[in-house]
């Protein structure tokens, strides 16, 4: 990166930085608590009084090992979930207040891209990309071929128009995810594992997109993740969920600082420590010995 | 023994509860009607998956059950020196009973399963949650058309069916068993009733494709979205709709033929 467009950035990302303004704030997550219910009407409790803001203009990172409710925390934040406690804010409507009609309002501006792609496997990229235009506005077929166009060279697509979903590598349908989450020109783009199964080279352009979309477009963006290393490459901020709380927060570099144990075990990866390798059971030579009289 | 007990009254709380969940689909799905019917491009599109991809099952079978007709009542009624009423137990057979249970028996594996594994497999590859978080509601998008395309198909695919029937019918009875041919179709044309017979005949299929349609979509979306969900989903439909068929039949026969 040149030094001029580092600059760039971190004067955008100061200008953003949590504490400056509260018309800046663009998601605001307060004492959230919510449960799965599990397989036999149990309910598995997810987070535990998380509190969580974004701010407009930043790339926010959400990191957490798998199974802690990141896609989960993504489907709150577009109001397909509810949680059991707390509040969530987006732009300034509180997610509980809003009818289906407001909600849908909302989502038109915020662009999800699912860890699958989620891509309607019956039409071409070209389709895809063009499907929330055609369901949201009256532009002729003109100017939704430009727009969807421009999306795809934007992702560096656009000589796959034609081809379908199935013809793609996972890479490539994430991209096009990405041009089809970017069509209606959201405020806001929500990733969920966007780096997940991804070569170094698909990786090296998601990462690449992800910063200059959310810099170009003036978006902001909320990407979950446990790809550590690829993700604190390009947040502005970093949230670490485990165990349905917030265990650290901060710049990456605060982060890749914190002198918490939990933090430094899932940024050095090992298999146990704070965080368990095994799963909570009864003793192991008490179960075995259990059938013994 | 309280504990079989709890288990049943769990049981059955999960029965009223999809039965819940599918109403409130239903009322969901008939909500996008108006806005559908605006872009009735989208219904002819399904019109052509369910209805024109079924035709071939249907035709198929109409043939060959009208053939089989001609042949168990020409059995009977040449003990009585009645064959030349074949044409109206033919028809009569086909327009009242065989030709909407059959039709939709047939709907129910070909098209209602094809529903079923398709919307499940939107489901479990997010595609119902991207079109949610687009902004666009999945059940007015996708189903909907679904539904009426179905709805408008199952009475065609019964007549169609109902035709063929008849002609398979002729074919055994004329040219094969010797039966008149003006008496095949006169004795018809007197003895079948088109308020009675032919109008009952369209309302139960209008009935079993609005019944049949809902069971298939329902189970689609309601499927739990992994491989085996979807399969268990499908076999539902199968069941369930053919159940539901064959129920609705025969109050349907009642309120109409009975008493």
């Amino acid at each position: 990166m040149s030094s001029t467009a580092r600059k760039k950035r971190q004067s955008y990302a100061a200008r953003n930085r949590p504490g400056r303004k509260r018309a800046n704030r663009l998601v605001r997550i307060r004492d959230l608590e919510f449960s799965h219910e599990g397989r036999f009407g149990d309910a598995a409790t997810l987070f535990k009084g998380v509190n969580l803001d974004v701010y407009r203009g930043q790339v926010v990172a959400i990191l957490g090992p798998s199974g802690t409710g990141k896609t989960t925390l993504l489907k709150l934040i577009g109001g397909q979930l509810s949680p059991a406690q707390g509040s969530i804010e987006v732009d300034g409507e509180a997610l509980s207040m809003l009818k289906r009609k407001g909600l849908y309002q909302l989502r038109k501006r915020i662009g999800m891209l699912f860890q699958s792609g989620a891509l309607l496997t019956d039409m071409t990229v070209f389709e895809n990309v063009a499907f929330p235009v055609r369901e949201h506005t009256d532009l002729p077929e003109v100017m939704i071929q430009d727009l969807v166009r421009m999306k795809l060279e934007a992702v560096g697509l656009r000589g796959a128009e034609s081809l379908l979903p199935a013809e793609l590598s996972g890479g490539m349908a994430r991209r096009v995810a990405l041009a089809r989450a970017i069509a209606l020109d959201p405020m806001m783009v929500l990733y969920d594992e966007p780096f997940t199964g991804q070569d170094p080279i698909s990786m090296g352009v998601l990462i690449k997109l992800i910063r200059e979309l959310n810099r170009t477009l003036r978006l902001t963006s909320v990407v979950v993740s446990h790809d550590v290393q690829e993700t604190l490459s390009i947040a502005d901020y970093v949230y670490l969920l485990a165990e349905g709380e917030v265990i650290g927060k901060g710049t990456p570099d605060q982060i890749r600082h914190a002198k918490s144990p939990r933090v430094q075990q899932f940024l050095r990866g090992e298999p146990d420590g704070p965080v368990p390798f095994h799963y909570p059971a009864e003793d192991f030579a008490t179960q075995l010995l259990g059938g013994i009289e | 023994m309280i504990s079989l007990l709890h288990h049943w009254l769990l049981q059955l709380f999960s029965i009223f509860r999809r039965l819940g969940r599918g109403q409130l689909f239903l009322i969901h799905l008939l909500g996008g009607v108006g806005v559908i019917l605006l872009r009735f491009r989208l219904v002819i599109q399904q019109l052509y998956a369910i209805g024109v991809h079924s035709l071939l099952i249907v035709i198929v079978a109409g043939l060959f059950v009208g053939m089989v007709l001609g042949l168990q009542g020409y059995n009977t009624l040449v003990d009585f020196g009645a064959e030349e009423s074949l044409g109206v137990l033919v028809a009569l057979s086909l327009v009242r009973e065989l030709g909407p249970v059959v039709a939709a028996l047939l709907y129910a594996g070909r098209a209602g399963s094809a529903l079923t594994a398709e919307i499940g497999l939107m489901k479990a590859t997010e595609q119902l949650s991207g079109m949610e978080m687009m902004a666009v509601d999945p059940v007015h998008r996708i189903i909907t058309p679904r539904f009426l395309a179905g709805f408008l198909s199952l009475p065609l695919l019964t007549a169609i069916f109902t035709v063929l029937g008849v002609f398979g019918g002729y074919f055994v009875a004329v040219p094969l068993l010797g039966v008149d041919d003006g008496a095949f179709w006169s004795q018809m044309q007197a003895r079948v009733d088109f308020y009675d017979d032919i109008q009952s005949g369209v309302i139960k299929s209008v009935v079993f494709g609005f019944v049949v349609t809902w069971i298939a979509l329902f189970e689609g979306y309601d499927a739990t979205p992994t491989s085996e969900g979807v399969s268990r989903s499908t076999t539902r439909t199968v069941v369930h709709a053919s159940l539901a068929v064959l129920g609705l039949d025969f109050i349907l026969t009642a309120l109409m033929f009975g008493a």
